[in-house]
């Protein structure tokens, strides 16, 4: 109890003269086409973007990608991925994730500016999946993509409690001589596939 | 016709004097009438620079007593225009009239080129590699700088443009230190001098004859490398290339 | 007052550039950095209302920081976390201390806090028994060597794969002579992935914290804080009280900024909004002062506190470029770290405001405009106030002083330097007793100054 009075007594003590709090309104950069910017900011990151109709065929081009087609354990949150065998809501212990191969999960929507898309627990239980799979697939509608990251905290809603990220492209690192290395920590590739 | 009061830093009259000199030349040929206030003697910059503002004090006294009777002081030295405009204020608080000195100092270059509007014609044809002095593009903002997303401009290269000849070459680095600092250039000698040879690489790799500026620190801390490693580039403050390209 | 202790950057940064070919390799690795910036920046036509915009933003949350504490701290409650305050680094390392040993916790992931390295936390929980992994790649790698990073965002960025290489053969097992970054990171990678697996805790610092809803961000493009925070049932986030801002929407500001102004990308692989523990897990938030609530006291230097380490300052700063961030010998290095790390210790880092040639360039990069290169001027006069400028510059300023107060003393030495100068033999003029002249020739004397020539041109002398 002390510190925090303590602290709060140190800094009410000095606290500069007051200066307003910014607004801003339809500000950022946009795009002609977000769907197309969107497509190339993931190549940017380091992932690789798929465009696709409809979700019937999203099965189909997912067998395009070899480290889905031979993957052994594949977690999906997303209906329709037929080699999905691990029933990600009813894994007790995120631990046992451990040999996770893929994991397809959906965004709610994305960002031309930075290929991220937002993700949230609402639709990701045991969300230690999407990071120790060694591979991920995320399906965003393209109708969501926003231009820039203003627009898309207007739009986003943030768990609370709970949990949500910004996620863009493969992990990835560049701390050994600068040297850009995609597959850290996290998965070691990321497809992203626009529906519509 | 502008009476101008010509400020010359206290190492330029001592040991560059042409420089003063084709400053006074070139502000005289583009419309002013030069006047040279001996009672000046040095902006206190350097000793400011080391923290002992207590020592800079009389210095900024003297010099804002010089020249209180001028409407235009200029400097061929944007450090030292720098100091005027930007820290005598905070040197000598509740000062009006150093406050006034501020607004009032130019450097040569903003001065030939916002004041004057100046557009000198001659010949140089040499390559040079324009170096940007620190306190003149980022306190002064005689150019935009490569660090900020903003419109393109730079007063000096336009002052030399429209010489024949004169190549300007191109350098890796338009905008890097090159390490004078005043007292960092003896504090830190290894970095200081380690900045300037790597400033001296880049002009020699764009095939520069002379490096030119418009602060005589850089161009006396740079010179002092080259002359001690023996190499062929020479230095030249723009008001001597100016001067030369049009005697 | 020792001056040997001032002295220490321009020592350990005389021996950093005696390495001419690792000088030049540090010095362009980590400016390329800079150009990575650059080119983030200029597809970004907003960046400098951006940046005005974060500036203001941060402005108004320091000047309204204990009510945004205080309101951060109930919304961070009411989504189940736990609030501490720590007055100091002792306070901070004693609460994490008492929350692992009261859970039991011998093995702790960690990544990327600035502020755990300022509070030393790494060998007090280390000397309590507790094994603390460093799982960011380069903090890993500094970590193995006992080292402290040079760099806030690369920590190893000061060494070469080789060595890397060679310390994984000797920690990880990897094959002598592997220099490849991309094997050394997968090697990295399964060692680590077994620390996550086994951890019984997560630390991790906080990137944001958001008042209006209590949440913590937390950015990395590893995937270590995420890794460490969702496997364990403890998650400990360590924050300093700078680190708020007021509403959920500020983050498109900061975030649109941080990832390009540090690394040059638009943003980091994982950008975190933790909002509460996850079910059946616990979430506990240490907030700290340590220091920062003096920095807030002073006016010519609170605007340090808007700082989101970056370090787009450090990687465009020639002196941190050609010196290393362990010649700094503090924390964070560079022109931010030169300004903070004389309010912690001022005797001792006294040299860091001099660790810089004033050139303005970190002023410009900074995303939040904060005013570094006048504030490290600042320090100097208050150094020097506080009788914390070395012996030799004191004297120096004296001396300098008072020729130049006077026209007479000034024309008399200025005359007597250049008669003299030319006469003297090279070997009393250049000698250890002349720094100048170490690497560069003295200036070529003129005969006459320019206020000479200028009184016979006026009097019609030739």
């Amino acid at each position: 109890m002390g510190s925090r009075e303590d602290i709060l007594h140190a800094l009410r003590a000095n606290l500069p003269g007051p200066t307003p709090l910014p607004e801003w309104q339809g500000f950022g950069i946009t795009f002609p086409d977000p769907r197309e910017r969107f497509a190339r900011s993931v190549a940017e990151v380091g992932g690789r973007c798929v465009r696709l109709a409809d979700l019937s065929t999203l099965d189909a081009e997912l067998m395009l990608v070899p480290e889905y087609a031979s993957a052994l354990k594949v977690a999906s949150l997303v209906p329709g991925v037929k080699r999905a065998n691990v029933d990600l809501p009813a894994v007790g212990d995120p631990h046992d994730l451990r040999d996770l191969d893929y994991c397809v999960i959906g965004a709610e929507l994305g960002v031309a500016e930075s290929g991220a898309v937002w993700v949230t627990n609402h639709g990701l239980r045991n969300r230690a999946a999407c990071y120790l799979a060694q591979h991920i697939a995320i399906v965003v509608k393209g109708e969501t993509i926003v231009h820039n990251l203003h627009e898309a905290y207007e739009r986003i809603q943030i768990p609370r409690p709970g949990f949500g990220m910004f996620l863009s492209g493969p992990s990835k690192t560049a701390d050994i001589e600068q040297a850009l290395v995609i597959g850290a920590h996290g998965p070691r590739s990321c497809t992203v596939f626009v529906v519509g | 016709m502008l009476d101008v009061a010509l400020f010359v830093p206290c190492y330029v009259d001592q040991l560059y004097p042409r420089v003063a000199l084709a400053a006074a030349e070139l502000l005289e040929r583009h419309g002013a009438r030069v006047h040279f206030p001996e009672a000046q003697i040095c902006c206190g910059q350097p000793m400011a620079n080391s923290g002992c503002n207590d020592d800079a004090r009389p210095l900024a006294l003297n010099l804002v007593e010089t020249f209180a009777a001028f409407e235009y002081v200029v400097c061929p030295s944007g450090s030292c225009t720098s100091m005027v405009r930007n820290h005598y204020a905070a040197l000598l608080p509740g000062n009006e009239a150093a406050i006034a000195l501020g607004r009032k100092t130019y450097e040569l270059c903003e001065f030939l080129h916002d004041v004057l509007k100046a557009q000198p014609k001659g010949r140089f044809a040499h390559r040079v590699g324009l170096h940007a002095s620190c306190h003149g593009l980022r306190e002064l903002r005689l150019g935009s700088g490569s660090e900020r997303l903003v419109d393109r401009f730079d007063k000096v290269r336009d002052l030399l443009s429209g010489i024949d000849g004169l190549e300007l070459v191109e350098l890796q680095r338009p905008d890097e230190c090159c390490g004078f600092g005043g007292t960092f250039a003896i504090a830190e000698e290894a970095v200081s001098c380690a900045m300037g040879k790597d400033r001296i690489k880049d002009h020699e790799r764009g095939g520069a004859e002379i490096i030119a500026g418009a602060d005589m620190s850089c161009l006396m801390h740079l010179d002092g490398l080259l002359r001690r490693d023996r190499n062929p580039m020479r230095v030249m403050h723009v008001a001597e290339i100016l001067r030369e390209a049009q005697p | 007052m020792s001056t040997t202790q001032a002295l220490e950057h321009a020592d350990k940064a005389a021996a950093f550039v005696a390495d001419e070919e690792r000088l030049q390799w540090h010095d362009k690795a980590v400016y390329f950095v800079r150009s990575k910036r650059d080119r983030a920046q200029s597809a970004v036509p907003e960046w400098e209302e951006l940046r005005t915009l974060a500036s203001q933003i941060k402005a108004h949350a320091l000047s309204r920081l204990p009510e945004y504490l205080e309101q951060f701290e109930a919304a961070a409650q009411a989504t189940g976390a736990v609030v501490h305050w720590a007055r100091d680094a002792a306070e901070h390392n004693q609460i994490i201390l008492e929350l692992l040993n009261s859970r039991g916790v011998k093995r702790l992931v960690k990544s990327k806090s600035m502020l755990t390295e300022e509070c030393h936390l790494n060998p007090f929980l280390e000397a309590n028994g507790i094994e603390v992994v460093d799982t960011d790649l380069g903090e890993r790698i500094v970590q193995f060597l006992k080292q402290p990073p040079s760099h806030i965002v690369m920590p190893a960025i000061h060494l070469k794969k080789e060595e890397i290489g060679d310390l994984f053969h000797d920690k990880l097992g990897t094959p002598a002579g592997l220099s490849d970054p991309i094997q050394l990171t997968y090697a990295a990678r399964l060692h680590l992935r077994e620390k996550f697996l086994a951890a019984q805790a997560g630390l991790t610092g906080v990137n944001f914290a958001i008042a209006e809803t209590g949440g913590l961000v937390v950015c990395t493009n590893e995937g270590n804080a995420d890794l460490g925070t969702s496997l364990p049932p403890l998650h400990i986030a360590c924050m300093g009280v700078e680190k708020i801002i007021p509403r959920a929407k500020d983050l498109s500001v900061f975030l649109r900024l941080l990832a390009r102004s540090a690394t040059g990308q638009p943003i980091t692989t994982y950008t975190s909004h933790y909002h509460g523990p996850r079910p059946g897990a616990e979430l506990h938030i240490v907030i700290v002062d340590h220091g920062r609530s003096k920095i807030l006291a002073r006016p010519e230097y609170r605007n340090s506190l808007k700082c989101i380490r970056c370090a787009a300052c450090m990687n465009t700063c020639p002196v941190y470029r050609r010196s290393g961030g362990h010649s700094y010998g503090v924390t964070v290095p560079g022109p931010i770290g030169a300004i903070l790390a004389p309010h912690i210790d001022p005797v001792k880092h006294a040299s860091l405001p001099f660790a810089s040639s004033l050139c303005g360039s970190c002023t410009d990069v900074c995303p939040v405009r904060i005013d570094l290169h006048h504030q490290l001027l600042t320090w100097r006069g208050e150094l020097a106030r506080l009788g914390l400028v070395p012996l030799g510059k004191r004297a120096a300023a004296k001396v300098t002083g008072a020729i130049l107060a006077h026209g007479w003393s000034y024309r008399f030495f200025g005359k007597l330097a250049r008669w003299l100068v030319p006469r003297l033999p090279r070997w009393l003029l250049y000698n250890r007793f002349n720094p100048w002249g170490r690497q560069r020739e003295l200036p070529p004397m003129p005969e006459k100054s320019f206020r000479e020539i200028w009184k016979e041109r006026r009097d019609g002398q030739p």
